[in-house]
């Protein structure tokens, strides 16, 4: 920025005028005390505020505050239900916060090619309760399904237990559209499943709010399966639980989710909610399978040998959907449940290769033990997404630092296996500084050049994803006169 | 330059859409495909040479960088399900490697000889898609060079991970505009047990629509719906269950049920998944909301060749090549209202000024602007893409 650029305070004053202007007073707050409820999301532990939260009602609210911090290059941060735990959706100080909650409309479903279209700010499990009657759902279904919001979903293309049959956000959407970083408006997709040119949706998915914000999202719908059976089974070991999940999926079968918990996470589950889970079990596996009922049965059966042949003491089957929903409620809400049993914890959300599954959860225990902490786990275990819960007591001299670098080195445990600092979180402010863990700088500066064919000035959620940001330079456009390749020379050349 | 570097000059063997390469190269390493980006010059990069037609003819083309010389499987971990194999293997031999496991990448195009990095960057996608989906729902990691030689990853080894932007999908139906595809990481599944297939006789095409909307909504879970209607020759809907033995039987059964017919087999008809199309016709491929399939099919001119993947709103027609060029426009607008596209996948050399693409929407400035970061000076397959880029 020159020197001669106004002082942010005068910047933001009179940038929060236009923007009363433009979209109404009533859905500017500039109030210190109200910014102050916008500081953070999921993530508590790091804040900001913002200088200006806008309560956007509609598409043109977000275009003309998209201009406005455009023409006065001040950073916009979209945000929706705030429930993101990477801290995507943490403001920038002296930066607008846009807040999509309000943008709650829903297309009617469209049965025929299974598609409605929703705007940002409609909650995860509406969709599938709008689906229903037409033996229609959503297959993306975060733990936290009940309060996050589609365009949340779309900037971390979110996954849930479903996915390992299903897939993840990213396959479920199949158009947007999204107001640019200088206010354009463009559609990516749409609801063919395919069209000419760059797949942009794909990119624009899983993007943390960096490449603009998504004012409509047309979603593909599933049918609901035919027949749905849940199993919970106990075991007393965690590599007879580990070694049942790799059984089951080399026997060719699909399920449409297999989650882990560990003893300490069963222990919060149950104190929170008594779902019980099977006393003294080490670790427990809920396994479901959907699809065709011959099908289901038939391999549910051959599930069942599986995990008997891994020791299982218990395996429980839910006869209705009361006992299949209490079987999820205690992994469902296995995050909030720790809560009871500390006062704090990090929530960690690496990857792993499936098969390291038993020696890499063997290399997290022993790691706690070493500093003298409790790692509670909670699993997609089926596609080795772990989410270690670091415990801790901030009123423990010392223990938040330890707990915070135990998690980190979690992580980089889960890079050394091959797999990755996030399965479904994203990288938000949180882990930026992991990513050149996981890529190279060539990598990181080619993903930005992304970054930079969006938003030239970086001005969407500045700060987040990347360790540091690349400079885009003047925008390219096409040159002639390259050097043409001289085919007279061709040996020399090569 | 390293020892092992290939080339030769072009012969009419290599033309791309009838642009005769002034070199071709054929690099056995990466750091062998980074000397020949380094070089300079315009550059295309080709596999099987299965689908070239399928993009625009470049307005350069100095070097034809063949990749079927990065022919390794890298690391295919069984327990996994996870494949990385550089961009010159070709689909069958992996999937004959693969199969030895009880595995398979479930992308099934029909183009024998195709390579991983020629499917990806065409998007090239077979009848199963209505099970699996395509490219981009398989693809977990790739590694790229970009015109300016940097190599450069996304995505990983794992099936689940968001960290950063995922260039696999930029670089999915791409076709070798932003750089050159070098190695591929793929989520694999298990082979089917087994195999149940219903053939039901159409009276005429228009009557699969109903039928595929009638499936689609059902529970049943068929891996393939395709209509196969080739000029001249009764129309059929093709379903096909791949499962568990008991499921497959079943599901045929049930099938027979709701569509009012047809005959169950265990083999695939003759000809199912290959795209339709002459050497003399204009081929084309043809996306829409899937439930408009019935109008799609209606808004093609008479004489049209046709198979369609019924329930994913994807055809592929073939027509006569003259009428049909002058038939374009008028399909393109009148598939327009159902989100619908037609690209040329192929066409006779007379007609080499035809729209290849069709309308692209509000969003190819910002393609342009990708396309100008990724190769600033415009030297990857220049002019293959939409709105010549
Ligand atoms: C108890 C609990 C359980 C959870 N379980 C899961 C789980 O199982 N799986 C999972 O994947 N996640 C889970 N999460 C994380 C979180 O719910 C998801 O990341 C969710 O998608 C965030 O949605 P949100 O509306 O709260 O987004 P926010 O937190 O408000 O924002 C998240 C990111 O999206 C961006 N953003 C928001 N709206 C838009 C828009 N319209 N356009 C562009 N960018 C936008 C923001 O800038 C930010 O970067 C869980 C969180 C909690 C608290």
């Amino acid at each position: 920025m020159s020197l001669l650029a106004a002082p942010a305070t005068d910047r933001t004053a009179r940038l929060a005028e236009g923007l009363r202007r433009a979209v109404g007073a009533q859905r500017v707050l500039t109030d210190r005390a109200q910014l102050r409820t916008y500081e953070c999301d999921g993530l508590t532990n790091f804040r900001v505020t913002p200088a200006i939260v806008v309560l956007a009602e509609s598409r043109e609210h977000v275009v003309a505050t998209v201009r406005l911090c455009a023409g006065a290059g001040v950073p916009f941060v979209a945000r929706g239900s705030g429930t993101g735990l990477s801290g995507g959706a943490l403001p920038v100080a002296d930066g607008v916060l846009i807040v999509l909650s309000r943008l709650r409309g829903m297309g009617p479903v469209d049965p025929d090619n299974a598609r409605i279209v929703v705007e940002p700010g409609v909650i995860n499990l509406w969709v599938s309760r709008e689906a229903a009657p037409y033996d229609l759902a959503y297959a993306p279904d975060p733990s936290s399904q009940q309060i996050c919001s589609i365009g949340g979903n779309v900037a971390e293309n979110s996954g849930g237990a479903h996915c390992l049959k299903y897939g993840f956000t990213v396959n479920h959407v199949t158009g947007a559209e999204v107001v640019l970083p200088d206010g354009e408006v463009v559609h990516l997709g749409g609801t063919a499943a395919e069209r000419p040119g760059y797949d942009l949706l794909g990119a624009f998915v899983g993007s943390e709010g960096t490449l603009g914000v998504a004012t409509e999202v047309t979603l593909r719908l599933i049918r609901v399966p035919e027949a749905v059976q849940t199993m919970l089974v106990g075991f007393t070991s965690i590599e007879d639980a580990g070694g049942a999940v790799s059984d089951i999926i080399a026997a060719g079968i699909l399920p449409a989710a297999i989650e882990m918990m560990d003893a300490l996470a069963i222990e919060a589950a149950e104190a929170a909610v008594g779902c019980g889970y099977p006393a003294g079990a080490v670790a427990v596996l809920v396994i479901e399978l959907d699809g065709p009922q011959v099908e289901v049965e038939a391999q549910f059966a051959q599930v069942e040998r599986i995990v008997l042949r891994r020791h299982a003491f218990e395996t429980r089957i839910a006869a209705d959907a009361a006992e299949r929903a209490l079987m999820w409620k205690g992994r469902k809400s296995a995050f909030a449940a720790v809560g009871r049993i500390s006062p704090a914890y990090f929530v960690q959300d690496g990857v792993i290769p499936r098969t390291r599954l038993p020696e890499v959860l063997g290399d997290i225990y022993r790691m706690a033990d070493e500093v003298g902490l409790r790692v509670a786990n909670v699993f997609h275990a089926g596609d080795g997404n772990l989410h270690p819960l670091v415990l801790f007591d901030n009123a423990v001299q010392g223990q938040a630092e330890d707990a915070e670098e135990l998690a980190g080195a979690i992580l980089d445990l889960c890079v050394a296996t091959g797999g990755s600092i996030t399965g479904e979180h994203g990288v938000g402010h949180e882990k930026r500084m992991k990513m050149g863990r996981q890529f190279t700088a060539d990598d990181l500066d080619t993903m930005q050049l992304v970054r930079c064919a969006f938003d030239p000035d970086g001005i969407a959620n500045p700060g987040k994803i990347f360790p540091t940001p690349r400079l885009c330079g003047e925008r390219p456009g096409p040159r002639t006169g390259e050097h043409p390749f001289q085919a007279a020379g061709l040996g020399e050349v090569f | 330059m390293t020892a092992t570097l290939q080339s030769r000059s072009g012969t009419a063997a290599d033309a791309v859409g009838g642009v005769l390469p002034a070199a071709v190269v054929r690099p056995v390493t990466v750091p062998d495909v980074v000397a020949v980006l380094r070089g300079g010059g315009t550059v295309v990069p080709a596999g099987g040479r299965t689908k070239l037609s399928w993009a625009a003819p470049p307005s350069s083309c100095d070097v034809l960088l063949d990749t079927t010389g990065l022919d390794r499987v890298l690391d295919h971990t069984a327990g996994d399900l996870v494949v990385i194999a550089e961009a010159g293997v070709r689909l069958a031999d992996l999937q004959a490697q693969l199969a030895g496991s009880g595995q398979w990448l479930a992308l099934d195009p029909p183009e024998p000889g195709a390579t991983l990095g020629g499917v990806l960057s065409a998007n090239a996608s077979g009848p199963r898609r209505l099970r699996y989906g395509t490219a981009r729902d398989l693809l977990i990691g790739v590694t790229v060079v970009l015109a300016d030689g940097t190599v450069a990853a996304s995505g990983g080894k794992v099936v689940k991970n968001v960290a950063g932007y995922d260039l696999g999908k930029l670089y999915t139906g791409a076709h070798g505009t932003l750089g050159v595809v070098v190695s591929t990481t793929w989520r694999l599944h298990p082979l089917p047990a087994a195999r149940r297939v219903v053939v039901v006789d159409l009276a005429d095409t228009a009557a699969a629509g109903p039928l595929a909307l009638r499936l689609a909504r059902s529970t049943l879970t068929p891996t393939a719906v395709e209509l196969l209607a080739g000029s001249g020759e009764p129309a059929r809907l093709v379903v096909v269950f791949e499962s568990i033995p008991e499921s497959v039987r079943a599901q045929a059964r049930s099938a027979v049920e709701l569509l009012d017919g047809g005959a169950e087999q265990d083999e695939l008809p003759e000809g199912f998944g290959r795209r339709p199309g002459g050497a003399d016709d204009l081929v084309l491929r043809l996306a829409f909301a899937p439930a408009a399939l019935p109008a799609v099919l209606a808004a093609l001119p008479a004489g049209a060749a046709v198979t369609a993947s019924a329930c994913t709103g994807v055809a592929y027609a073939a027509l006569p090549a003259g009428s049909g060029a002058a038939a374009l426009p008028g399909l393109r607008a009148a598939i327009a209202p159902y989100d619908g596209t037609a690209a040329v996948l192929a066409a006779p050399a007379d007609l080499a000024d035809l729209d290849q693409w069709g309308p692209v929407g509000d969003a190819l400035p910002l393609m342009t602007q990708v396309k100008d970061r990724f190769d600033p000076a415009r030297r990857m397959s220049p002019g293959r893409f939409v709105g010549g880029l």
